[in-house]
């Protein structure tokens, strides 16, 4: 098939006794932006290791651009890794690390020192080429490993948790950085990563493991609004999981469903709720969590049941809110929010 | 005050160990004392007697030392052939042995470090280490009895018309070798298990085939460690007097100048002993440049 860069057919890969990964199928279009979301251990990490050739395959076929490289060494592939911990060489400066994949390629000299500054200048590294990787801080180090990586020009890129070991602040801005550096250039990226707000902001397409498989592959949108396993309902956002009585109750049929927080609006129990699209149920609020921006009421549901509900504090601060523990309520949602998951928790 | 400090103060050793928690130079003073003594007076002491008794001379006919002062000792050193040559020789095979020792230790160090499964490399380890608890004069004699005449190596060299060593220089710098090569293994182990894995992944994931990232990076990152097992190499081959009078044949090395000097010429058995310790402290600047003083 055309404009794909990546193919991955009943990629398995076992340690020993244990699985690590247990049959992967997977397309990755051209210029994708492509996140592999999941818990540790889910075997998102050792997928990407064996795109990038560190790891052999116990079964199943790898091919990058529509060819087959299952057997190939690292060196024999057309892909660059961005590592967790950046793994930049140091005995060697910045500007010698970032040339480093251009010199094994037999780029002159001059060349190679003058795409290395480029690349530098790319990741707004401008002057740090003499510097040694000891004496940056943990963004700078991680921008030289991007621009290391981003230097030859691969035909994609992975990338393993690149953001994990920075803080809050340079994460969100990295995000918004990365996202508009894979625009620029237009090389496929697979991200791996545990944070799922993370994946949500940054990619075009998410796959979500757990133990070993994908349980979901879509849209941002589509992984959040339509989760299709109980898994991925409750790993990416928090949801509500409602099922058996409480479900036949609630949503008025059997099987799994899930709700999100913020789709359920908390009023007073002698609202009206007359309109047909909507959901309703009243409940005693149990416990009010003040979060700054918004307010996470748990709801005590009459007949059983807890739900949680989400409100933006529009008004209300943090002295109101406290009032409304213990209070009874209703909460109220549009039922095309209410979505159906195969499989019970 | 003292209904604010209830418990401390109670028992004396509570009293000196508040004591010692306020007073930080009492407590620094306590604690190196002791060493400081030992390397100020016994160490840099008996260094400081030798390299003044260089400077002394002897009564030729009852060679008792007389105690005036003359630079003829270090003049002989510098001028007297066989003296040149000696000091020569010396600094020669403690380079030899280092060069061998680095040599054999490298691949070693990267078999027990990482081609070995990581429950056997603490067993590795302590097989390399047990030449070190065995006796000095024993291994020296074990290597005499390996090359002498008909020995060990002879037998073993015999199929392809060879012939061992015999005694002499390279005798003496094959039993070094084997002597000190434990002190150079270690250290390059070390830097070897602690070369991240993923630096050797990021090298051939940008294109690096195995023999270039061991010349780029592996090399680099231990080269420093070689640098540390080499001081060791080095100045204990440097020292060494008594392996190669037994498998050395009529060779002779600075220590064994001292050694025969001592009786007959004392001040010159000390300026003979300057010379490596000059030498040692002009290998140690050389090496500091590596970073390798950093590494030990």
């Amino acid at each position: 098939m055309e404009g794909s860069a990546i193919r991955l057919q009943g990629l398995r890969k076992e340690f020993g006794g244990t699985t690590a990964v247990a049959g992967v199928d997977l397309e990755i279009g051209d210029g994708e932006f492509f996140s592999m979301l999941g818990p540790s251990g889910s075997g998102k990490t050792t997928v990407l290791r064996m795109i990038a050739g560190f790891e052999s395959p116990s079964s199943g076929t790898i091919e990058l651009a529509g060819q087959e490289v299952t057997g190939l060494a690292p060196f024999e592939r057309d892909v660059h890794t961005v590592f967790q911990d950046y793994a930049l060489f140091p005995h060697m400066t910045v500007e010698q690390n970032v040339a480093y994949g251009l010199k094994i390629r037999k780029v002159p000299k001059a060349e190679r020192l003058q795409q290395a500054r480029k690349a530098l200048a790319d990741v707004r590294l401008e002057g740090f080429g003499k510097r040694r990787p000891s004496q940056l801080s943990g963004g700078q180090r991680q921008r030289v490993a991007l621009a290391r990586a981003l230097v030859g020009r691969p035909r994609l890129l992975l990338l393993d948790e690149p953001l994990g070991a920075l803080d809050l602040k340079l994460r969100e801005q990295m995000q918004i950085e990365l996202k508009a550096l894979q625009r620029e250039v237009g090389i496929t990226f697979v991200f791996v990563t545990h944070d799922q707000e993370e994946a949500l902001t940054m990619s075009d397409r998410i796959a979500v493991f757990n133990q070993g498989r994908i349980e979901q592959v879509g849209s941002p949108a589509e992984i959040y609004e339509r989760p299709a396993t109980a898994f991925v309902a409750s790993f990416v956002g928090t949801s509500n999981l409602l099922d058996g009585d409480t479900a036949q109750r609630v949503v008025g049929g059997p099987g799994t469903f899930s709700i999100r927080p913020e789709k359920i609006r908390v009023l007073k129990e002698s609202a009206l709720a007359d309109e047909p699209e909507h959901s309703t149920v009243t409940g005693t609020v149990a416990e009010v969590v003040y979060l700054g921006d918004a307010t996470r009421f748990l709801v005590d549901l009459d007949g059983g049941g807890r739900l949680t509900a989400l409100q933006q504090n529009l008004e209300t601060s943090s002295e109101d809110v406290a009032a409304y523990r213990g209070t009874r309520v209703r909460l109220q949602w549009n039922r095309r929010h209410t979505v159906q998951v195969p499989d019970a928790r | 005050m003292t209904a604010t400090q209830p418990a401390a103060g109670r028992t004396p050793v509570r009293r000196l160990a508040g004591l010692l928690h306020r007073r930080r130079r009492l407590r620094l003073s306590l604690l190196l004392t002791a060493p400081l003594l030992w390397l100020a007076v016994l160490y840099l002491g008996s260094l400081a007697v030798l390299f003044v008794s260089a400077f002394w001379t002897t009564n030729s006919f009852t060679s008792e030392v007389v105690k005036v002062w003359s630079t003829d000792n270090f003049h002989a050193l510098l001028t007297t052939p066989v003296f040149r040559q000696v000091i020569l020789r010396s600094i020669g095979v403690a380079l030899a042995v280092t060069v061998l020792c680095a040599v054999i230790a490298f691949p070693l160090a990267f078999c027990t470090a990482r081609v070995a499964r990581p429950r056997w490399r603490p067993l590795l380890v302590v097989a390399i280490l047990t030449p070190l608890w065995a006796s000095y004069l024993v291994k020296v004699y074990a290597w005499r009895l390996i090359l002498s005449q008909g020995g060990l190596a002879d037998w073993m060299l015999k199929p392809f018309g060879l012939s061992g060593p015999g005694f002499g220089l390279p005798a003496a710098v094959i039993t070094l070798t084997y002597l000190w090569l434990p002190y150079m293994i270690l250290p390059i182990h070390t830097a070897l298990e602690q070369l991240p894995a993923n630096l050797l992944d990021a090298s051939a994931d940008l294109g690096a085939r195995p023999g270039r990232t061991f010349r780029s990076v592996v090399l680099p990152m231990v080269l420093p460690s070689v640098a540390a097992g080499s001081v060791f190499t080095f100045s204990l081959s440097l020292g060494d007097y008594i392996t190669v009078q037994i498998v050395g044949g009529k060779t002779q090395l600075i220590g064994n100048l001292v050694y025969s000097n001592i009786e007959l010429n004392l001040p010159m058995a000390a300026a003979l002993g300057t010379v490596p310790v000059v030498v040692i402290v002009l290998y140690l600047l050389a090496m500091r440049r590596t970073g390798a003083l950093s590494s030990l």
